[in-house]
């Protein structure tokens, strides 16, 4: 089987709908089937790779963490939407750092995500075969 | 469903999985190995350690590809092998690992 390229587009903050977490798990459940994947994170999406969440006043699980599990999953494409990031004044900083190795350059940690213009990322998903929007 | 151990009673879903995280000790896991009709060596138990240090920093059960490739690179690669990992845990192992890791059943896994 040909493998797809798949980009699974996130839009709304982390914890007030269930959109991020069910994303994610589809991500990993996906993965499983060597896909070419790719993610983005647009809008209030940007939110959900904010560095030190605390989903305890909330009650409910903080999965932030498992956005740094993605790396083993063999997922080294994560878009973040430049305007998106400066319309919430954010920058890199306040992101997660994510990082996969690259087995063909033995076993380099390299940077995950890839800080985008709305433009690049119209191109992006001008070259998936299936877009899944949460 | 539920396990009972030691005059408690655990509660578990309908496939033998702990409902609380923080019900698990080692003699529970040792419990539901017996009842699986197995015994825990130390080579089971570093892969459920693993698994319960995974746990801790990811929030998520890896999926048995994932597992292997972690495995090889923490415990050498001798070890990272599915032949080895389903040698120890028969049923599946990031199934059978987790459970008695005390662990959800991973997410898309076998």
């Amino acid at each position: 089987m040909a493998s797809k390229r798949f980009l699974y587009m996130n839009r709304k903050a982390p914890h007030g709908s269930v959109y991020a977490l069910e994303s994610l798990e589809v991500v990993l459940i996906g993965a499983a089937f060597e896909q070419d994947v790719s993610l983005a994170f647009v809008d209030d999406g940007v939110y959900q790779l904010l560095l030190n969440q605390d989903t305890a006043a909330l009650g409910s699980k903080n999965f932030s963490p498992t956005f740094k599990a993605l790396g083993d999953y063999d997922i080294s494409k994560i878009y973040v939407e430049a305007e998106s990031l400066e319309a919430r004044g954010l920058t890199r900083d306040d992101l997660m750092p994510l990082t996969w190795e690259d087995e063909d350059d033995d076993w380099a940690e390299k940077d995950s995500i890839h800080i985008v213009s709305s433009e690049a990322l119209a191109e992006i998903i001008e070259q998936q075969d299936v877009l899944l929007n949460f | 469903m539920a396990l009972e151990h030691g005059g408690k009673t655990y509660e578990t879903d309908e496939e033998g999985y702990l409902v609380n995280l923080s019900d698990w000790s080692e003699d529970l896991a040792n419990e539901m190995a017996k009842a699986d009709g197995a015994a825990l060596g130390e080579n089971h138990w570093e892969v459920i350690n693993f698994l319960r240090d995974y746990y801790e920093e990811y929030q998520i059960a890896p999926a048995v590809r994932v597992l292997t490739k972690a495995v090889g690179k923490k415990l050498g690669k001798d070890k990272g092998t599915s032949k080895y990992l389903y040698e120890l845990f028969p049923y599946g192992p990031a199934k059978q690992a987790c459970k008695y890791a005390g662990l959800p059943k991973p997410t898309g896994c076998v």
